[in-house]
């Protein structure tokens, strides 16, 4: 059961601001069905400016619920200006923080926020537009958003983020390119970090570099598709080339070629060595 | 506030008849049934019992049954045990609906070398016999496919794909955590090979299970140490454990009848009831081929976790198959493999009964869940005005 602050579970069962404001002068959507949780904010303003009145609708867990409803009380009485300036910590602390895997709970009410005051500048011709480049296909977040809440939350690991934005939390194809947002944006603290096992070795033998890609495989990339119904089997190694072959849900993905470039082939780069290439085995046929 | 405790295939209540006939066993007759006193090897007898009585529910000889510590250990001995006693197949059969004890167990052998295949199921939960036929070859070692599904209460025909996989000279294990004393069974006119089952899914405490081994059937030590079980399962019995499961079993095998007829009948009441008062809401999995005591049943439009914390509110214990509760961002793997929708998934609530249920306790619930649906749903903005 999930250690919940008194403060949230009475936002939970008796939430503030529920509704619909008709003609809003700013309206937020975000999240989706599919994704889990989905929240709707509307605000109008008073004649100086000042939200005068906030309402939200959610789809979600109890956090997901008593963030949002928090959300719309803090910002009551706030220029646009200062609502801009929320982040998604004051809310999780207004409610006495929130357990760490329901992070992304406050970050969806600073999204919904953020994408409502655009739509209120924009005079509500301006729905909100994903901006950046997609990196999680299964949460649809992007660079920008990922690179956002490592910087807002000081975030050192994928589970961190994944924790924040739901990014990597899917099939986990994209925790490599999250690894490297993170080392972008954080720079020198991550490589304070020890190196995660198994660890890279300077100096290989054949035998233990074999050794090292099958275990690379077992622990590093097969979980990740396992999680979509896929799997990968080793088939030969050949000097720095890897072959490989893709089995179950993986042999009919239309994204195995990424699969390949950005999860097998970065994982073998990281954790065995920056000259493997590897390449699919050409005559895969089903076992 | 009273709980009404509708999460009996996460645990069960200990029968009030298992923990007094433990209760001896703790400071009185504490005894190891190793040992060569009177003082010891009296407890031996205790633990016969036990096995008769447990072999008595599943309708096998007494010593075809291990004691175990969990449902876990029984799959993780039955899967690795029965492997390692044929080292020159390489192929696993499973199911993609499995509980996690198999589940990762078998996706573990790939390290070593096994191919694994995961059967799928249809929309309501159900396997193909025919796709099972395919996949079953010379090279197949083992088959684990459970009795009874955990979040869903679909069975599969266990029996049935006994025959198959034992004619295809594969051994067949069946994970029965959750159909053993809801379920009659007679092991002795069956094909299945292997069988596990956990004590505390049948108001008997937790840290007892056992696995059924049919006489013949290979199977290597899991556990190493002393000679206990037959020098099957090392380890020191746990005895008030074992003596617990027995007479759980005991009681199990004098109500399945009940179970059937009662909780059945409590379990239709709730469900019909729910579907007519709170629109857009479905049930999980096939109605004909379920256990007796689970419903699982879809909210369109709001969230799971939501849903039972509201039902907490009132008392009433539920659990759901969404992604909120399981600290991972997907819903339930099982009804993900069934196709069920993602809105539908992560709006499921799983009620599953025992005896101990009464009327009123359905009543009460469904009173209160329409109100708690229609709540949810006044803060959703799926939910048109």
């Amino acid at each position: 059961m999930w250690e919940y602050t008194d403060k949230l579970k009475e936002y939970f069962f008796n939430p503030r601001n529920v509704g619909e404001i008709e003609n809003a002068d700013g309206l937020g959507e975000v999240g989706s069905l599919a994704c889990g949780d989905a929240l709707r904010l509307t605000f109008k303003l008073d004649d100086d400016g000042r939200i005068e009145d906030a309402k939200f609708k959610t789809f979600g867990c109890a956090s997901a619920i008593a963030t949002s409803s928090v959300l719309t009380e803090m910002i009551k009485g706030m220029t646009i200006d200062e609502a801009a300036k929320v982040t998604n910590k004051e809310i999780a602390d207004f409610l006495g923080g929130l357990p760490e895997q329901k992070m992304h709970c406050s970050v969806m009410g600073r999204e919904a926020l953020e994408a409502a005051i655009e739509n209120c500048r924009s005079g509500g011709t301006k729905k909100h537009e994903i901006e950046g480049a997609v990196v999680c296909t299964c949460f649809g977040v992007t660079d920008i958003e990922i690179e956002r809440v490592i910087r807002e939350n000081d975030l050192t690991t994928v589970e961190q983020v994944t924790n924040y934005c739901k990014a990597g939390g899917g099939c986990g194809g994209c925790q490599g390119e999250i690894e490297k947002i993170i080392e972008k944006a954080q720079g020198d603290k991550i490589k304070e970090q020890p190196a995660p096992a198994p660890g890279r070795q300077t100096k290989l033998t054949n035998i233990q570099k074999i050794q090292l890609i099958q275990q690379t495989i077992n622990e590093q990339i097969r979980p990740a598709l396992r999680a979509d119904g896929g799997n990968i089997e080793l088939i030969d190694v050949e000097g720095n080339k890897v072959i490989v072959a893709f089995r179950g849900m993986c042999a009919q993905c239309q994204l195995a070629e990424f699969t390949m470039r950005d999860v097998v082939e970065a994982k073998l780069r990281e954790f065995v060595s920056q000259d493997i290439v590897v390449e699919e085995e050409t005559d895969s046929a089903q076992s | 506030m009273e709980t009404i405790y509708f999460d009996n295939n996460a645990t069960t209540k200990v029968a009030e008849q298992v923990l007094e006939e433990m209760r001896p066993l703790f400071c009185e007759l504490y005894g190891n049934p190793s040992s060569m006193h009177t003082f010891g090897g009296q407890i031996g007898r205790r633990i016969r019992k036990a096995r008769e009585q447990v072999a008595a529910l599943l309708g096998c000889e007494p010593t075809e049954i291990i004691f175990t510590s969990c449902g876990t250990e029984s799959d993780n001995a039955a899967i690795k045990g029965a492997l390692a006693a044929i080292p020159n197949k390489q192929k696993v059969i499973t199911t993609r609906v499995e509980h996690p004890a198999i589940l990762s167990t078998c996706r573990d052998l790939e390290s070593s070398g096994y191919t694994v295949v995961e059967l799928g199921v249809d929309k309501q939960g159900r396997l193909d016999l025919d796709e099972l036929e395919q996949h079953l070859d010379d090279d197949t070692a083992l088959v684990t496919i459970m009795h009874a599904n955990n979040e869903t209460g679909v069975m599969f025909p266990v029996e049935k794909i006994a025959r198959l996989v034992t004619d295809k000279g594969a051994v067949f294990h069946t994970d029965a955590v959750q159909a053993v004393g809801k379920i009659p069974l007679n092991l002795s006119t069956s094909r299945i090979d292997l069988l596990s089952l956990s004590g505390h899914k049948l108001h008997a405490p937790k840290g007892v299970g056992a696995l059924y081994v049919r006489k013949g059937t290979r199977l290597s030590s899991f556990m190493l140490g002393g000679h206990q079980e037959s020098g099957r399962r090392a380890g020191t019995e746990n005895v008030p454990g074992i003596v617990g499961l027995g007479k759980a079993c005991e009681l199990a095998a004098q109500n399945i009848e009940a179970e059937n007829s009662r909780v059945k009948t409590l379990r239709d009441k709730l469900e019909n009831t729910i579907l007519e008062s709170c629109p857009d809401c479905r049930v999980n999995g096939d109605p004909e081929n379920r256990l007796p005591n689970t419903t699982n049943i879809s909210f369109e439009y709001i969230e799971g976790e939501a849903i039972l914390l509201m039902l907490d509110k009132y008392g009433i214990c539920a659990s759901s198959g969404s992604a909120c509760t399981s600290g991972s961002l997907e819903p339930s793997h099982i009804l993900r493999a069934m196709g069920v929708p993602f809105t539908a998934a992560h709006g499921s609530i799983r009620f599953s009964l025992s005896r101990y249920n009464t009327e009123d306790e359905i009543d009460y619930t469904i009173k209160k869940m329409p109100q708690i649906v229609n709540r949810l749903r006044d803060l959703s903005p799926f939910v048109a005005e």
